[in-house]
């Protein structure tokens, strides 16, 4: 028996001291047509010799191809003390700290999260994490239709520019209470937001604009004007931005005249495994005026009875265990242990590591893209400024390509044609710091003879979009 | 002691970057960071050591018995998390092609099917978050059923006023009213309350079954047909799964929807607050509103992803990807390990173990909520008669569990039982280790009638005494500021 402890004798001691004849006598208040079978469908257990030689055999076939694939989730250098120490019993088998004065360990590292969340993009206040990045926009969503005293709208303006899924999981999740999401084009030569399109809007309510930087094609967004024009027309601005990229990038406490009001994204960059796309982390900042309309988890600083200081939960009257239907989101559990990943992750790096890492990814990325673009038939899409990812054209549909670059074991990237029928032969493409340039000049080689294969590489490329 | 207080200025752990940045090329200077955020600057060896210290002011299931109710804190085991981050599996990026993703899609695909048997619903998709999350895909699907059908009018779910936060948040996240019905003296649903309650504007129930105070629901049947009669259907809390594993199931019972908690059942790790899964199980009308992507097999034995293009009547996303991947595949370990034996064996030494120490307890003097009723993974005692004669409450018994080395139950939680203890021992923990609590028990309660104030000043033996919520709300400080005395 697996993990159950028992001897024989000590069953029978146990069932004495309850006074029943039998394990089986302790379900009798189940109904007798209500007991089930005895789950022919689950195959018979395991050692864990056995069940470690299938997730080997399993792990090896799935192949460690070189990625080229970023759209959300990006390959990083985790140290090794990252998880070292956050698979640690203390850390890993502990649950929300309900017992303050039993989890000061989980509590102050949070604490230092909030801190270096808050520093990094330069807010006022952070929580303790949402889920991952699509869900984290949906709160900041339904937290900006509550927060925003100056409208009244359940509409926000959702530009095409933000990443398919996001806007796709922040629709699922506010539908039903009667937002709106509105999409705002791009500008098809830039790749940035149509502020001109943006402009159509002026004088209508809505109760906040979302501001992706970089955005979901790697390209820069004019974040100063967009922020100070949601804030002219009344919206609050929802920054969604890759923390990695904030230890370069202006951080959203300093677009415009009095900067971005709520920031959310995806946390993966900051320590977490690719692993399939989860378990990642969602982040969420705001400023100090709309922290009460904040969900999740908030960890505050105090003195215990000695005046010594410590941590616990606080500002808990905004969660669903004290305000069951009223409270500001369901979430109970968010994403713990992950943050612990990324608060040793930060601390490890510091500003500079961090910074180091954004601008070795960056340099990769340009010198990908000037390889593949050397190649006949592969031409770069936008002219905006762009950090660590990219758009390319390729002269065949990139499923293909994509295809036959796998055999090859080289994730060549994201074929845009899924999410953008606009830019149907286009490829989105990242290099992040572990890629070398070996791995660079494999990937040029290969598509290059995969290009020359389909017999088109001469195939002259005209613009498809005359702006 | 904050990592920041360890900080100096160009210091740094110099093997965990690149040691140059490179210019950013082609990025204008406006877009560009112009002073560097305020993170420590540490070395490799301080930020391991602060860390590791941190982690041993925690209590944690790999070092003290933890009978958090409603929770399941069991063991986890430590095999999982070794196979969960095999190089192979961490490297997957989640949008690899399926050829690249065989091994990690049949483990999907397995845990998926094992769900169904175990739940005995028709489909499972492993795509939410946590448990607040498979929640609400649940209350989202009963609403996508009702407006697929044109039946507009169902504005209500309905929750039991025993049941856990979530559920009223989540059913007003679904754009739905909230109606609490009472629950009875034994523990049961209210039936003539419920049969009140339902009608054209029902949408549905949302219900845990063990109850949130820990007793098996047994009028189930009469509460299946009376909400179905409405034309409502029935969502279950999965919370209390450990309960009834392989004794009976949540599809038998006339659930339309279930949500998981794989990180109870399943024992995946609680991580000092997730991440969690809570996939969620549907009968065979709420199949078409399953959020995407799900693993499906074809007749050649090869997996590809459901998506919107398969399924155009699915609720949608839910997660950027595919839901907490790394946490399934522990899940996906611990269910081959069990095997069928084992999964039944769980809820057989979870009732075991929490019915002895319910014994024991009531034997000690200790005054059970339900004391009529058999315990079920979990049990409740209430402790309203020392707070009354001794001034002695129930948060006072926990933080003196503290001192004893016990992780304290869960306090004042179902809202109904006054100063409640929720207890769940879970199937993973020895006689001697339950008899070593209930002595604790025994040893406070002594304490409480001779010198109450060392209960009412607990704990002494820990990292910090007592601490002060009411100011940490007051004057909220929630974040270290550069320049600040730590």
């Amino acid at each position: 028996m697996p993990f159950i402890p028992h001897t024989e004798e000590e069953v029978q001691q146990m069932l004495e001291a309850i006074g029943v004849a039998s394990i089986d006598d302790l379900f009798d208040e189940i109904p007798a047509a209500l007991r089930a079978g005895n789950l022919p469908g689950i195959p018979d257990g395991m050692s864990e010799m056995e069940v470690g030689a299938l997730m080997h055999a399993r792990a090896r076939q799935d192949g460690r191809a070189t990625c080229f694939i970023g759209a959300g989730a990006y390959e990083h250098h985790i140290p090794a003390a990252v998880w070292e120490i956050t698979t640690r019993g203390e850390f890993y088998s502990a649950y929300t700290p309900y017992q303050a004065e039993a989890s000061q360990g989980t509590l102050q590292l949070l604490y230092e999260y909030q801190s270096m969340m808050t520093a990094l993009m330069d807010m006022e206040t952070s929580n303790a994490s949402l889920y991952d990045g699509a869900s984290a926009v949906a709160e900041a969503v339904l937290m900006a239709v509550r927060g925003n005293r100056k409208s009244k709208s359940k509409r926000i303006l959702m530009p095409r520019t933000l990443h398919p899924a996001y806007r796709k999981v922040a629709h699922t999740i506010v539908r039903n209470q009667g937002i709106e999401l509105v999409e705002v084009p791009f500008d098809m030569t830039s790749g940035q937001t149509d502020q001109a399109a943006l402009a159509a809007h002026v004088g209508e309510d809505f109760a906040a604009l979302v501001i992706p930087q970089p955005n979901f094609f790697g390209v820069l967004e004019p974040v100063d004007a967009l922020t100070d024009w949601a804030h002219a027309n009344g919206m609050l601005a929802i920054g969604v931005v890759n923390p990695l990229a904030m230890s370069v990038l202006q951080p959203p406490g300093q677009w415009g005249e009095v900067g971005a009001d709520i920031v959310v994204g995806e946390g993966q960059p900051l320590g977490a495994p690719l692993s399939s796309g989860g378990p990642y982390f969602g982040f969420m900042c705001c400023t100090q005026k709309l922290v009460r309309q904040m969900p999740g988890r908030i960890i505050g600083k105090t003195v215990d009875l000695d005046g010594r200081p410590g941590y616990t939960l606080t500002l808990q009257a905004r969660e669903q265990h004290i305000r069951r239907s009223k409270a500001t989101s369901n979430i109970c559990t968010n994403q713990g242990l992950l943050v612990t990943a990324a608060t040793i992750h930060m601390s490890l790096l510091g500003a500079d590591g961090l910074a180091n890492v954004a601008a070795a990814c960056h340099a990769n990325t340009n010198s990908l893209v000037e390889s593949l673009t050397a190649l006949d038939g592969v031409e770069n899409v936008f002219g905006g400024p762009a950090f660590h990812e990219r758009v390319l054209r390729l002269c065949v549909p990139p499923a293909d390509v994509l295809k036959s670059l796998a055999a090859h074991n080289v994730l060549g990237g994201y074929d845009l044609s899924q999410d953008y029928p606009e830019l149907e032969d286009c490829l989105l493409v990242c290099a992040t710091e572990v890629r070398t340039p070996e791995d660079i000049d494999n990937y040029a080689a290969k598509l290059s003879r995969i290009l020359v294969a389909q017999g088109r590489a001469k195939c002259p490329i005209e613009p498809k979009f005359d702006q | 002691m904050l990592i920041y207080e360890q900080s100096r200025p160009g210091r740094r752990a110099f093997a965990q970057a690149p040691k140059a940045a490179p210019e950013l090329s082609g990025i204008p200077q406006e877009f560009l960071r112009r002073e560097k955020a305020a993170l420590p600057e540490v070395s490799e060896m301080q930020a391991v050591r602060h860390y590791t210290r941190l982690s041993q002011k925690n209590f944690s299931i790999d070092t003290q018995f933890y009978p958090l109710g409603s929770c399941t804190m069991k063991y986890n085991p430590r095999a999982c998390n070794t196979l969960a981050m095999l190089p192979g599996m961490l490297g997957r990026h989640p949008l690899a092609p399926e050829l690249h993703s065989q091994g990690f899609m049949s483990c999907m695909y397995e845990l998926r099917e094992m769900l169904k048997e175990i739940t005995g619903m028709h489909d499972v998709s492993l795509v939410p978050a946590a448990g607040a999350q498979g929640e609400f895909t649940g209350v989202a699907m009963i609403r996508a059923y009702h407006d697929a059908n044109g039946d507009r009018a169902r504005s209500e779910i309905i929750v039991p006023d025993a049941a856990h936060g979530t559920n009223p948040a989540t059913a007003v996240m679904c754009g739905y009213k909230v109606r609490e019905i009472p629950t009875l003296s034994n523990g049961d649903v209210d039936l003539e309350a419920l049969q009140e309650a339902v009608g054209p504007h029902t949408a549905g129930i949302m219900l845990t079954n063990p109850s949130t105070v820990g007793v098996f629901e047994r009028n189930i049947a009469e509460i299946a047909r009376i909400v179905h009669k409405a034309g409502g259907l029935l969502c279950y809390d999965g919370a209390n799964l450990n309960a009834i594993l392989g004794k009976c199931r949540p599809g038998d019972m006339g659930f339309d929807v279930i949500h998981m908690n794989l990180h109870k059942t399943f024992s995946t790790p609680h991580g000092g607050g997730g991440p969690g899964a809570g996939p969620v199980g549907v009968s065979e009308r709420l199949r078409p509103f399953l959020p995407v992507p799900m693993v499906a097999r074809d007749g050649y034995g090869d997996y590809y992803w459901l998506t919107e293009k398969e399924r155009p009547q699915t609720i949608g996303k839910l997660m950027a990807f595919a839901g907490n991947a790394g946490v399934l595949l522990r899940a996906w370990v611990y269910a081959r390990i069990l095997g069928r034996e084992g999964m039944i064996r769980v809820a057989e030494y979870a009732t075991l173990n929490a019915n002895y120490m319910a014994a024991r307890l009531r034997n000690a003097g200790f005054q059970l909520a339900y004391p009529e009723r058999r315990a079920t993974h979990e049990f409740i005692v209430t402790l309203k008669k020392q707070a009354k004669e001794l001034q002695v409450n129930a948060m006072d018994f926990a933080k003196r569990l503290l001192d004893y080395g016990y992780h304290a139950p869960t306090t004042y939680f179902p809202l109904l039982v006054p100063e409640c203890f929720l207890i769940e021992p879970t199937e993973t923990e020895a006689k001697e280790e339950l008899d070593g609590f209930v002595a604790a028990m025994q040893a406070i309660q002594k304490e409480a009638e001779s010198e109450p104030d060392t209960v009412k000043a607990a704990p002494h033996a820990l990292p910090v005494r007592r601490l002060d919520d009411v100011r940490a709300a007051r004057e909220p400080d929630l974040r270290w500021i550069p320049g600040d005395r730590c």
